[in-house]
């Protein structure tokens, strides 16, 4: 792993906070969202503020641009731009200092943009906004910057409407709006979060271009230690508010001072894969040949048809986990969607424990809805938020006429399981963490007893540290009960973690299938491989302060 | 686009198809004779078997339907019960003064209360906030009769402004029919602009929090630019949503108002129609405003695509 | 940042309507203006000082007098004692069309949002009987049916069904797509129990809020029904009908249009301020906004 080593000592500070604090005034108790942050980034240098949701990252962000909402005020110390104090400004003197000076880039491309507005308009804004360059010479410079950053048809997007373009083109305009003016400072608040891991790469390599073009000083916010070792110069590391501890990259990754940092660094899941667990015999699940094929309807004018899966084949036997892998648009979910029978497949077989429950209708699949459950991504919205934790844990077994008591002495034993207190049962899901939310929509499903488990991007919207423990007791749950689970997901690294056999999608179709070690050790089709080179960090064991042993990335050209 | 527009066109007939089958049977399915229900409780056999022989009652349901039906699409909107001539003649003569109220009402609502509905939501909160969201909170509650009196009371008779009731063409001067229609206007804009106001702020605020409003901020752009260039054009379709939706709204206060005002429109001709139970006017009416209301809420549906550049299948 | 902690239970937004905490001064004021409009109508025949409909001849279409503080109407009647008593079957109406109404649209609506095959023929319905201007549709039942209460109460109930069927498909099919929905049919839910314990309490936070508008705009309704002269009998005093016969003496005698109508809309105007209170507590939507 190469590390950024530049040396910035006598590079000029761009931005300095110092003693940056921030209250929610009217929340009673005052409580404070920032505590005392000292940041300094230089010129030309790239400083990554890296913590979990809810540690204050994205709020230093907005208090630097003046953002913040109107619940949040800053107390107390200074935000230096060049030595100009920025805080006693005034708001018209803010307004001409962003974009112009600070920039900002989001997380979210798709909403970013102003979906009435075509998009060469709203780069041309902002030299209407700052400054006095007549409309040619503003039409010039949007399309020089579209080009810098490398969109294609320049003309042609430049006309286009934000819905018109993808993601990472997106992500483009915006990063093209934010540099079109050269402002000292950068501010990227997960700018590729949102993204496919490839487009992420691609939008990582083109910040950095543009700052060494640029001398462009960048703060970069994310909760990625595998993009922070790709970027960094600098890590400050972030907590409940408070800045834990912060320096060189490699140092930080190498030796971590805190604690906390140590966990975090443990946290993240290896890319090398674990050893698969030996196939059983027992066949719990069976799919043959599964197609889904969207649209083609349509009165008056036939409707475009997407080939959401494509001849998808698989076997599962008991105990054992298989991962579904790709990036977003591949049909991993529709795979999911279809074996759930949540949609309906438009051909093939899905055997469940030797019964094709392809064509089942409504009825006829409810005996069958026992043995195959299902983990959503979202644990804010998985969990009915109108009914306590044991109504939500009992409804499955009611459904299939085990008695009241029966079932409530069965949740609250399960809950235990999962690692929840008993007390939990009459409680509702907002009373509980993310964390805790995923484990309890775990425990519904393993209520059931099923065969098959489906998790569908199960530990995505998680933080890192959550991730961890949610994938271990996965792994417990599965070795003391048998279930063969199905994992979605994007993240090749929990992939690694947890699945036996891997199946790589791209645009419906599988273009690999193998053990896990195989698959992401010896690559045999160039999508898996791109998508392995993508993977940021790829080359740092983060839980080990090293580097990855060479062995496990043979590189098979 | 074309396409768009062809199948939003193509929509409307079987809205207006069942339109018309609920008018049908709105008087046939009613219990009772509808011969003795129009004809009134003095009516002997024979008036009853004449009223039943003009309006086609002794044929059986679908056949007097598609005979109606046939009759409307050739323009034939049948003959009033009471005054033995065209209902399309009647309603010609008094479609101006409707038109007219009508159109100053929509011009001086959607003047006031876009900008009211967006220093609202722009100022969430503020003393201008209140107040708005009080103006239309009363301008949903006080009866539109009640605000026409309360205006003829004040403006009319205590400050005498305007003439008390009537009204005068626009053939016959600006000034003159102005004098006459302000305050009508006046009255039915009193609850347009409540609900316009109260739906350009709830629209406002809803986009206001949007991530693409922080964007704009992030540019440095000022708040007029951010409130009017930004958040207003996406806040559009909702708002001319409602525009549209209210439409029967202010058909059903044109009613009200005409009758407050004596003004001899189509208001005050079916008031009188269903007073009279003059049948074929009450449904040539019916059919007519949902007609215009169905129409209305087309051209608001097609310039949809002129705001928003997504609405294009 | 994580979103602000959602009502916990099916009874939660109910109570919290009821129970009126943290609210600002206004909604206090409106349950309070409500309240007593309420209890003195109710109260009227004990409130009123004379009988409604005794005329007398000898104090016809007078101003506030001994024995009849607001004045009598152009039979001498005591307006006071009509105003309070015409209350009563105005309220009555307007609950009654409320109540029909919502129950109705609640049925329809969560057939049209769960069935898709019912969902097309449904709404085209829906569609039409939008399209039908409401008063127009409303005065046209009554004068067919005649001008009972069951009447009036029909024709204000019919228009406002599609209001509330939109209303109710669109929760259904928002949280038809929720996560919690799909893993209860995982879990083996049946349609009904899907339908009735997951479906049906997420409309019910926006039904209370739509119920409440409903219930202002029946009550404005039957007004306007009356004062067209297209309400119940003219016998009966309501609001609307004792400001429909004070039209013809609007000029000379105001009062008869202004003292029922003051109370018609201080009754809307409390319901509406209501309605919008719950409105804000219920939709977390707009506790998000950011400056």
């Amino acid at each position: 792993m190469r590390f950024k080593t530049r040396n910035f000592d006598t590079s000029s500070v761009a931005l300095s906070t110092e003693d940056l604090s921030v209250h929610l005034p009217d929340t009673p108790g005052q409580p404070q969202v920032l505590k005392q942050i000292d940041v300094t980034i230089r010129q030309g240098e790239t400083v990554c503020l890296v913590g979990e949701s809810g540690s204050g990252k994205s709020v230093t962000s907005l208090a630097i641009m003046g953002l913040l909402p109107e619940a949040l005020k800053v107390t107390e110390g200074r935000i230096n731009l060049q030595d100009r104090d920025l805080l006693p400004l005034s708001r018209a003197q803010m307004r001409e200092l962003r974009a112009a000076r600070i920039a900002m880039i989001f997380q979210e491309p798709m909403t970013a943009l102003n979906p009435v507005l075509r998009v060469g308009g709203q780069i041309m804004e902002v030299m209407e906004l700052h400054t006095q360059l007549p409309a040619a010479e503003r039409r010039a410079r949007a399309i020089s910057i579209m080009e810098q950053v490398h969109l294609p048809d320049v003309e042609r997007v430049f006309r286009s409407y934000p819905h018109q373009l993808s993601g990472g083109q997106r992500q483009r305009i915006m990063i093209a709006m934010a540099l079109v003016l050269e402002p000292v400072l950068l501010i990227a608040d997960e700018p590729t979060t949102a993204l496919d891991v490839t487009t992420q790469q691609q939008i990582l390599s083109l910040i950095e271009e543009l700052q060494a073009n640029h001398g462009t000083a960048v703060l970069f916010i994310t909760h990625d230690m595998g993009v922070v070792a790709e970027i960094a110069d600098t890590v400050y590391v972030m907590k409940h508010g408070e800045i834990v501890e912060h320096g060189p990259v490699e140092h930080v990754l190498r030796q971590p001072q805190a604690d906390y940092t140590r966990d975090l660094l443990a946290s993240v899941p290896s890319l090398s894969p674990r050893p698969a667990r030996p196939e059983g015999d027992e066949i719990v699940l069976k799919v043959e040949a599964l197609n889904k094929i969207y649209g083609g309807g349509g009165i008056l004018k036939k409707l475009p048809q997407t080939h959401a899966a494509k001849e998808v084949s698989f076997t599962l036997t008991r105990g054992r986990t298989l991962g579904i892998v790709g990036e977003s648009g591949s049909g991993k979910s529709t795979v999911a969607r279809c074996i759930m029978r949540l949609i309906d497949p438009t051909s093939g077989r899905i055997m469940l424990d030797g019964q094709d429950i392809a064509g089942l209708s409504r009825n006829a699949l409810r005996p069958h809805r026992k043995k195959l459950q299902v983990v959503f991504q979202d644990p804010m919205r998985s969990l009915n938020p109108r009914w306590t934790i044991a109504e939500s844990l009992i409804e499955g077994p009611l459904n299939y006429g085990t008695p009241r008591s029966e079932a409530m002495a069965e949740a609250a034993r399960m809950l235990t399981v999962v690692g929840l207190p008993e007390n939990a049962l009459k409680r509702y899901p907002h009373q509980f963490s993310g964390g805790q939310r995923q484990r309890i929509a775990i425990a519904r499903a393993v209520m059931m007893r099923p065969d098959v488990l489906v998790a569908d991007e199960a530990v995505s919207a998680l933080d890192v540290s959550v991730q961890a423990q949610v994938l271990k007791l996965l792994e417990q749950l599965q070795d003391e009960l048998g279930i063969a689970i199905v994992f979605i997901t994007h993240d090749l690294r929990v992939a690694a973690q947890i699945c036996d056999e891997v199946i790589v999608m791209q645009r419906g179709a599988v273009v690999e299938h193998g053990t896990a070690a195989e698959v992401l050790v010896s690559p045999a089709h160039a999508y898996t491989r791109s998508l392995i080179e993508a993977a940021p960090g790829r080359m740092w064991d983060f839980q080990n302060f090293k580097e990855m042993p060479e062995v496990t990335h043979a590189n098979p050209s | 686009m074309l396409g768009y527009i062809l199948r939003r066109i193509l929509a409307v007939i079987p809205v207006m198809l069942l339109v018309a089958v609920f008018v049908f049977l709105l008087l046939r399915l009613t219990p009772g004779d509808p011969a003795a229900i129009i004809a009134g409780d003095m009516a002997t056999p024979a008036q009853l078997e004449r009223i039943r022989e003009a309006m086609g009652l002794n044929q059986p349901l679908h056949v007097q339907f598609f005979t109606w039906v046939g009759q409307l699409l050739r323009g034939d909107l049948g003959t009033s019960l009471i005054s033995s001539t065209p209902v399309a003649g009647m309603i010609a003569d008094r479609m101006g003064p409707t038109l007219a109220i009508a159109l100053l009402t929509i011009l001086m609502s959607v003047a006031l209360a876009i900008p009211m509905g967006v220093i609202a939501a722009w100022k969430h909160r503020s003393g201008a906030d209140y107040a708005v969201m009080t103006f239309s909170v009363l301008g949903f509650s006080v009866p539109v009769f009640v605000i026409g009196y309360v205006f003829i009371l004040l403006f009319s008779l205590k400050l005498g402004w305007f003439p008390v009731q009537g009204y005068t063409p626009i053939s016959e001067g600006l000034v003159a029919f102005l004098k006459n229609a302000f305050l009508p206007a006046l009255t039915l804009t009193t609850i347009y602009v409540a609900l316009i106001a109260r739906m350009t702020r709830a629209n406002m605020l809803e986009v206001l929090g949007e991530d693409y409003i922080r964007t704009a901020r992030a540019k440095g752009a000022p708040e007029h630019r951010v409130l009017f260039r930004h958040a207003l054009r996406n806040a559009a379709v909702p708002i001319l949503t409602v525009i549209g939706t209210g439409f029967a709204l202010l058909i059903g206060g044109v009613v009200v108002t005409e009758t407050v005002f004596n003004i001899p429109g189509i208001g005050r001709l079916t008031v009188d129609a269903i007073l009279a139970r003059d049948y074929p006017v009450i449904q040539a009416m019916i059919l007519l405003t949902s007609f215009l209301y169905v129409l209305v809420n087309l051209i608001i549906d097609l310039s949809y695509t002129f705001f928003d550049p997504r609405i294009r299948y | 940042m994580s979103q602000a902690p959602q009502p916990s239970s099916a009874m939660q937004p109910v109570l919290r309507v009821i129970g009126l905490p943290h609210l600002g001064i206004g909604p206090k004021i409106a349950a309070l203006v409500l309240a007593l409009i309420v209890a003195a109508t109710i109260l009227a025949p004990w409130l009123a000082p004379h009988d409604p409909l005794t005329m007398d001849p000898l104090v016809r279409l007078k101003g506030p007098m001994e024995g009849h503080p607001l004045g009598t109407d152009n039979y001498g009647r005591d307006i006071l004692s009509r105003v309070l008593i015409g209350g009563r079957l105005s309220l009555v109406i307007g609950i009654a069309a409320a109540v029909v109404s919502v129950i109705l649209g609640l049925v329809i609506g969560m057939i049209a949002g769960f069935f898709h095959t019912a969902d097309a023929i449904i709404m085209r319905m829906m569609d039409a009987l939008m399209a039908i201007p409401a008063i127009l549709l409303a005065i046209a039942l009554v004068a067919l049916n005649g001008p009972s209460v069951g009447s009036v109460i029909a024709a204000i109930t019919i228009p406002e069904i599609p209001r509330v069927v939109r209303l109710v498909r669109a929760v259904v099919l928002g949280a038809r797509e929720e996560p919690y929905v799909e893993a209860a049919i995982a879990l083996g839910s049946s349609t009904f129990k899907i339908l009735t314990r997951h479906l049906l309490p997420n409309t019910l936070a926006p039904l209370i809020v739509q119920g409440t508008y409903i219930l202002a705009s029946a009550i404005l309704t039957e007004a306007i029904l009356s004062f067209l002269g297209a309400g119940v009998s003219t016998e009966t005093p309501t609001w609307g009908n004792i400001m429909a016969e004070g039209r013809q003496f609007f000029r000379i005698k105001p009062d008869l249009i202004l003292y029922p109508g003051v109370m018609l809309s201080l009754c809307i105007l409390s319901i509406n301020l209501l309605g919008d209170a719950a409105r804000d507590m219920l939709d977390p939507r707009l506790k998000k906004r950011a400056g």
